[in-house]
């Protein structure tokens, strides 16, 4: 039997190394999966310009904090960005409208097949990753700054006299908080609003809506709303946390897709849910286990390689794998969406 | 007309309207449409060739080939058979691996370090996965399930450190220089069909998984594949060296510093050029320009040569896929694609269908894939964005007529034209924007940034503009009774 | 009559459907219109909810001309619409699915919705269970439900019996004839033709898009041609 200490160090490695980086990123899936979810919910296609557009929300509130930081204005040991976000928030709504206005409208007053919705959505993510590029340029940003880490490796260690460190980030506290006000508040809206029950009842069946007398025009224009501040939320997030690139939120639009249909597409709560799952395995697969096995296992067993299933560079493997499974299985997702 | 079908036709154009590329009855476009477009592209080419550089003109007229016969692989799936492949990246990079596997000389010493590692855990591959089709035959329910489940994590565990050891032997291997397995050694023309068959192995694969559901999840599906193969050709360093890259393959044309000097090259230019040389000052004056004279015809010739190649190709591609479309097979595609729910009352087996026209369009596909990196002379796996090489494709296809293979073939010269000409033309507006500002400021240096990405917003535009004024494309389908 | 559709002729762009049909109900009344397969039925109704756009003729609601008004429109004027499926918001709660009948509506909901409880028991019962675990029964009563929470004045319904037990039917039709005695106006198209004409006040027989024969229910049960024709003797 391994002893207390040693549990204690490997419980502590994995979760400073999974459990931790885990739940942040599936924060940030999960917020992006909703807004993926929502508008195939209520819009019908799947928008491939949904990561630009967290790209796009994400420079904005970039944008802002440096326009904050240069004012002086701050929030202490928390980052300028998350009060940037909030008038960020209101310009992709704009935005965001106003690219309904100008393409998805049209498609959608002809009654277009969904797949020529895709095709417009891929002209959009053109168009607003270049935007995002003009505006950004092409390297790599940071724009965090107050207090680095919410506990320290040292600290911790000093704390509990354990051999391993269990290091926190500020971002990571603030995507999971962020992450649970934003869903609390989003569920609230969809269940206990007038508004938010018109959009569930248009997404659950358009023509009765329609009869019911619920206002097409304004449902879609709520859905953009919601979309876009879902999208500028999770992009900054996810900027924070890692750091901003423009192309990396084209290759976040995969995991995307794919917590949203795991969940059950068109399905708030799936897509939450989705998001952690497809967090989770990427993480937990691409992890080394090696120290976390040398701790529990006695000496003579210890493992002589890195004891990682996948490397760390087929993370789009997992969430594709978790996919293919699900559609295999069960094409409806966890939580019974729509099937596509 | 009976009044359930009216209401039925009612329906349908309340929920459900038919496919974009239905067959609408409008007046036929004229036939001179494809001439005057194809005439004018040229007139495009010679334009740049006169006013920019015919080395230019020449690189855009080469990949122009190349885009189009990728647009016409994806117009089979799209145009054809509405198959939202939103990997053609993938397969472009597959053909471009069967460059490696066939031309590059075979690395022996690698191979003596690792081959037999690499043939044992193919045979390993290879055995589980008869037995799990096996099991999957004679057993049901939960058991088989178990039964797979145990043999994948058996296999993967027998697997793992015999491959291990093998990568690990083969990519030490002199890794500044080499570090993977080379190829076979052959001309690297036969690449082109071996890069066709890649392609349409995997595409197998792949419409075994994900044709049986709609459109999207099959776009979705094929976005992901397509991210894992180029993360696999980034990573497995045994296999094409990953983002190390392999570089100056093998060419099927002649190299510039030969035919520099080779006599009836030579020959040739100075009599071409005879005027011009007669009127040098003097002898050494004369070298220097048939130097340059030498330089840049032989430059010209392999780019010529390449373009003669190709354009063969992209001739029996489209003759061959013009007749699929005319005949019985290629009628039925489109019966399928207009209207699936009547195919499959006739008994059609549409994703038997489906399946064999994806197959085809990701063969053309890594045909092209090929064709690419012989003309690169190279294979870069780090380079492959789906941006560039599959929601490009997507423009061209969508802007030249999805559903004519002229159109396909049009819309890849076009925008490849346009991919090439806008980073010059954003250049020149910032320079234009730019051209009284104080070069130290900040807004002065990020000006200088706009230009790359310009392609992009450009690419953006025409996409929507096309699509919302002129959805059927430049050339579109062509209209026929049946 | 309360709402009237007179001379009401056109179709879905193609030929005619409808060729001078007049269709109608007063308060307090149910009007049913049967007619054999292909008769435009559903396509009477739907020209008087405004889902189908007519060539000639016209549509009146209490003695206001609304042909030009779009579903929606006429919705708000008082027309309330069951169509024959997808008639309820599956995925949401039977109270949800009240709540989103009397979407347009601002004042206090909860007298209009305990007049439905009181109607329709069972979905007090269920109220918080989602439609689309309810059986098909169940589902229609929701369905009815949900059109009354507008506070209409007509009640259009499409065939609500297709489909389910002929116990069900029975009970169904009981409660649309409760729905009737609260002096709405009621206008049915339904399969079942003789049930239908049983609780019919007006019925209207149509053939190829024409009315054949009209008369009360009683009447037309009582037609030996209608018999012969359609109700199988």
């Amino acid at each position: 039997m391994p002893e207390t200490t040693e549990i204690l160090n490997a419980l502590v490695l994995m979760t400073n190394f999974v459990f931790v980086p885990a739940l942040a990123y599936g924060s940030q899936l999960a917020l992006g999966a909703l807004g993926v979810t929502l508008v195939f919910g209520i819009l019908r296609f799947a928008n491939f310009a949904h990561g630009d557009l967290m790209a796009f929300g994400a420079t904005i509130t970039i944008l802002i904090t440096w326009a904050l930081q240069a004012a002086g204005v701050s929030l202490g040991p928390l980052p300028t960005a998350l009060l940037a976000m909030v008038p960020a928030i209101v310009v992709t709504a704009i935005v965001a409208i106003g690219i309904d206005k100008a393409v998805f409208g049209f498609y959608r007053k002809r009654k277009a097949a969904p797949v020529v919705l895709v095709i417009a959505s891929v002209g959009v993510m053109f168009m607003l990753s270049a935007i995002v590029r003009f505006i950004m340029g092409t390297e790599e940003r940071r724009f965090s700054d107050g207090t680095r880490f919410v506990v320290r490796a040292l600290d911790f260690k000093k704390w509990s006299g354990l051999d391993e460190g269990l290091a926190i980030q500020t971002t990571q506290v603030i995507t999971v908080v962020v992450t649970l006000i934003v869903v609390a508040a989003l569920f609230w809206f969809l269940n206990r609003t007038r508004t938010g029950k018109a959009m569930r009842a248009f997404s659950d069946n358009e023509d009765l809506a329609l009869l019911s007398g619920i206002n097409p025009d304004r449902i879609v224009m709520v859905t953009w709303v919601i979309a876009a501040a879902l999208a500028t939320i999770a992009g900054s997030l996810y900027g924070l946390d890692k750091s901003f690139s423009p192309f990396t939120y084209l290759q976040l639009l995969l995991p995307i897709f794919a917590s949203a249909i795991v969940g059950g597409i068109g399905h708030p709560v799936g897509a939450v849910v989705g998001g952690y799952v497809v967090a989770f395995s990427e993480v937990m697969l691409t992890y080394a286990y090696k120290r976390f096995a040398t701790y529990l296992l006695p000496e003579d067993l210890a493992p002589s390689h890195l004891m990682q299933l996948l490397s760390t560079d087929y993370k789009f493997a997992v969430s594709f794998i978790i996919l293919v499974v699900v559609l295999l299985i069960r094409p409806t997702g966890i939580f019974r969406g729509k099937v596509l | 007309m009976s009044q359930t079908g009216a209401e039925n036709g009612a329906k349908q154009a309340g929920a459900t309207p038919p496919p974009a590329p239905a067959a609408i009855v409008r007046k036929p476009d004229s036939p001179w449409r494809a001439p005057v477009a194809f005439a004018a592209m040229g007139a495009a080419l010679v334009l740049v060739g006169m006013y920019q550089s015919w080395a230019v003109a020449l690189a855009i007229l080469n990949m122009g080939l190349v885009s189009a016969i990728m647009a016409m692989g994806l117009n089979l799936q799209w145009g054809y058979a509405g198959l939202f492949n939103a990997g053609v990246m993938a397969f472009t990079a597959l053909g471009g691996l069967a460059a490696v596997v066939v031309s590059h000389p075979p690395v022996m010493d690698a191979l003596s370090a690792g081959g037999r590692g690499l043939v044992l855990s193919a045979v390993i591959v290879i055995g589980l996965i008869a037995t799990i089709a096996f099991v999957g035959t004679q057993l049901r329910g939960r058991l088989r399930s178990f039964i797979v489940f145990v043999l994948v994590i058996g296999g993967y565990a027998v697997l793992r450190p015999i491959f291990g050891e093998a990568v690990t032997a083969i990519e030490s291997v002199d890794p500044a220089r080499t570090g993977f397995i080379g190829g076979l050694g052959l001309p690297i023309m036969f690449s082109w069909i071996v890069g066709g068959v890649f392609a349409a192995a995997v595409a197998w694969l792949i419409g075994k998984v994900a044709l049986g559901l709609r459109s999207d999840y099959l776009a979705i599906a094929t976005l992901g594949i397509s991210e894992i193969v180029i993360a696999v050709l980034k990573n497995e360093d045994w296999l094409a060296r990953g983002v190390k890259n392999v570089t100056g393959l093998e060419r099927p044309v002649p190299y510039e510093i030969d035919l520099q000097q080779t006599p009836w090259f030579i020959d040739a230019v100075t009599r071409f050029n005879a005027t011009a040389l007669d009127a040098a000052a003097d002898a050494v004056a004369r070298e220097a320009m048939l130097r340059q004279m030498l330089i840049d015809a032989s430059s010209a010739f392999v780019k010529l040569a390449y373009a003669g190649l190709f354009t063969v190709v992209l001739l029996i591609l489209l003759a061959l896929c013009v007749r699929a479309l005319n005949s019985p097979w290629g009628r039925m595609m489109r019966a399928i694609r207009d209207n699936e729910e009547a195919a499959a009352a006739m008994g059609k087996d549409i994703t038997a269908r489906h399946l064999q026209i994806f197959v085809l369009g990701s063969a053309i596909i890594g045909i092209a894939g090929a064709m690419m990196t012989t003309l690169d002379g190279q294979f870069t796996p780090g380079t492959y964005n789906p941006l560039r090489f599959t929601f490009l494709i997507w423009v061209m296809v969508i802007v030249g007529g999805s559903g004519n293979n002229l159109g396909a073939v049009l819309g890849g010269f076009l925008i490849w034209f346009v991919w090439v000409e806008a980073e010059p033309a954003g250049r020149w507006i910032v320079e234009v924007v730019s051209a009284n500002m104080d070069p130290d400021t900040a807004l002065y240096k990020h000006l200088q940034d706009i230009a790359a990405p310009f392609r992009l917003f450009v690419m953006g535009l025409v996409l929507l503009i096309v699509l919302r004024f002129s959805p059927r494309g430049l050339l579109p389908e062509k209209v026929r009774h049946s | 009559m309360y709402l009237s559709g007179e001379s009401m002729t056109g179709g879905y762009g193609g030929a005619d459907i409808l060729r001078d049909c007049s269709v109608g109900v007063e308060k307090g009344e149910i009007a049913v219109i049967v007619g054999p397969n292909g008769a435009g039925k559903s396509t009477a109704m739907k020209a008087m909810l405004g889902m189908l756009k007519l060539r000639l003729g016209r549509v009146t609601l209490g003695g206001k001309d609304i042909t030009a008004l779009t579903p929606q429109a006429r919705v708000a004027e008082g027309i309330a619409f069951v169509p024959q499926t997808h008639n309820v918001f599956a995925t949401m709660s039977v109270e949800e699915n009240l709540e989103m009948g009397a979407y347009l509506r601002r004042d206090d909901i909860a007298g209009t919705m305990e007049q439905v409880f009181t109607l329709f028991p069972i979905l007090k019962e269920k109220r918080r269970q989602a439609a689309g675990e309810l059986s098909g029964g169940q589902r229609q009563q929701v369905a009815v439900g949900r059109a009354l929470m507008t506070q209409p004045s007509v009640l259009m319904l499409d065939e609500p019996t297709a489909g389910v037990s002929p116990i069900v039917m029975d009970e169904l039709f009981d409660r649309i004839l409760e729905v009737r005695n609260t002096g709405l106006a009621i206008l049915m198209v339904e399969q079942n033709a003789r049930q239908a004409l049983n609780i019919a006040d007006r019925g209207y027989v149509l053939v190829g898009g024409e009315n054949w024969r009209t008369g009360t229910g009683h009447e037309l049960l009582a037609n030996p041609e209608v018999r012969k024709s359609f109700l199988g003797g």
